[in-house]
């Protein structure tokens, strides 16, 4: 299952209940730091609920798995 | 005045040495010589980059290897390189993962479609076992009845079968970094020494696969140690030093270091490239981090002459077709299948 998320930029989906880069409540609040590295990182947890994901890099792309959410990619 | 009269002798002394000794003669600079390119001044940094362009435009040409890399399997590595998001003894989010030939191949394809001419296949591992070396012969023999690139394999430490396995399957050139000088090697990694990486080297060389040996700077090394290094790798006498800038993984032991400055690390590309006048000089990893959107210009004309395009094993790069771009702006052509810089 491939599910579309919201793009910023190369790197990562910044919508969702947590972020994608630390894992922490997204609440609205400023993560600086992450916003930063969102823009080489792929997404490392996922947005709905926080759990790691498995995330493989390819030369043009990644994929991001959840075991309860499915997979992410930066296809879209 | 007297103090910088001797700065401005001491940095036009280094210079002009090295443009008699490397560029005319083609004979590296020594680990001193190094460290006084690294010690020289930021107003000194735009004649050195000259420099070092110049060196690698009379001894290497203007062609650029271009490549991808791809990792077949990610994360729970047991060892403890302190820089890696991959060892599986830190509390990084990196989690384990294995590529399947499928996806392999169409990595490589993404590869070969950007120009690039030689893709390598890692993996995150002390050294290969049984498992992997098998998924590496099938992905490898996948590859080629699709697509026809050179393939390099960085697989960790090898035993002499392994060696002679991997040159069979055509591998043509391998990679195992050195990582650092010798002397910082036991504050960046505990679990395996210097001297093993080495031999797996040796036995790269003694089996006709080429040699790929770099590392990463940035590391807390101090600038004799960045100097030692580089003498080092001249003394291997590498075909590939790809040149990585530490990029701090979050949860890993140098999580919090700093990045390295810009102009550091444009000087150490430009001492590098004195070090090491013929060889392939790789801008790899970190350099987005340390450099941004314009390093890629400024390291290329100032000693580098590849590149690793696209994004990396576990980070993402600047798009492939920037950096491709960029080569047709310099008028820097990518090296073709098969030749020999």
């Amino acid at each position: 299952m491939t599910t579309p998320v919201a793009e910023t930029s190369q790197g990562g989906a910044a919508a969702g209940a947590f972020c994608d880069q630390c894992g922490r409540p997204a609440d609205g609040a400023e993560h600086p730091r992450c916003t930063a590295r969102r823009e080489l990182e792929p997404p490392r947890y996922c947005p709905d609920c926080a759990r790691r994901m498995v995330v493989q890099v390819t030369p043009v792309g990644w994929t991001a798995r959840c075991s309860r959410h499915g997979e992410r990619s930066s296809a879209g | 005045m007297a103090h910088s009269r001797t700065v401005t002798t001491t940095q036009s002394d280094i210079l002009s040495t090295a443009r008699t000794q490397v560029l005319e003669k083609g004979k590296g600079l020594s680990e001193s010589q190094v460290l006084e390119v690294l010690r020289l001044p930021d107003d000194a940094l735009d004649e050195l980059l000259e420099l070092a362009h110049e060196v690698r435009m009379r001894w290497c040409g203007p062609e650029v290897e271009v490549e991808g890399i791809i990792s077949l399997k990610t994360g729970g590595c047991p060892e403890d390189c302190h820089f890696c998001s991959q060892s599986g003894l830190f509390a990084s989010p990196v989690r384990s993962a294995w590529l399947d030939i499928p996806m392999l191949v169409e990595a490589a394809k993404q590869t070969a479609k950007t120009g690039a001419t030689e893709f390598c296949i890692v993996a995150a591992v002390r050294g290969p076992d049984e498992r992997l070396m098998t998924q590496v012969a099938a992905g490898i023999a996948a590859i080629r009845d699709e697509i026809d690139i050179n393939i390099a394999c960085s697989l960790g430490m090898l035993t002499s079968e392994q060696v002679e396995a991997l040159a069979a399957m055509g591998v043509h050139r391998y990679n195992h970094n050195l990582e650092t000088a010798r002397s910082h090697f036991p504050n960046v990694v505990t679990t395996h020494t210097w001297e093993e990486r080495w031999e797996t080297l040796r036995m790269v060389r003694e089996a006709g696969m080429e040699v790929c040996c770099g590392g990463i700077v940035g590391m807390g090394e101090s600038l004799e140690q960045r100097a030692e290094f580089a003498a080092q790798l001249a003394a291997l006498e590498p075909d590939e030093v790809p040149l990585n800038f530490l990029n701090p993984r979050p949860g890993t032991p140098f999580g919090e270091l700093e990045p390295m400055a810009g102009p550091d690390a444009l000087r150490t590309v430009a001492a590098f490239r004195l070090a090491l006048p013929r060889t392939i000089l790789r801008f790899a990893g970190g350099r987005e981090i340390t450099l941004g959107d314009l390093g890629a210009r400024q390291g290329l004309l100032g000693g580098i002459n590849a590149v690793i395009v696209g994004n990396y094993l576990t980070t993402l790069g600047r798009p492939a077709e920037s950096d491709i771009d960029l080569l047709g702006e310099l008028q820097m052509p990518i090296k073709a299948l098969n030749d020999t810089l």
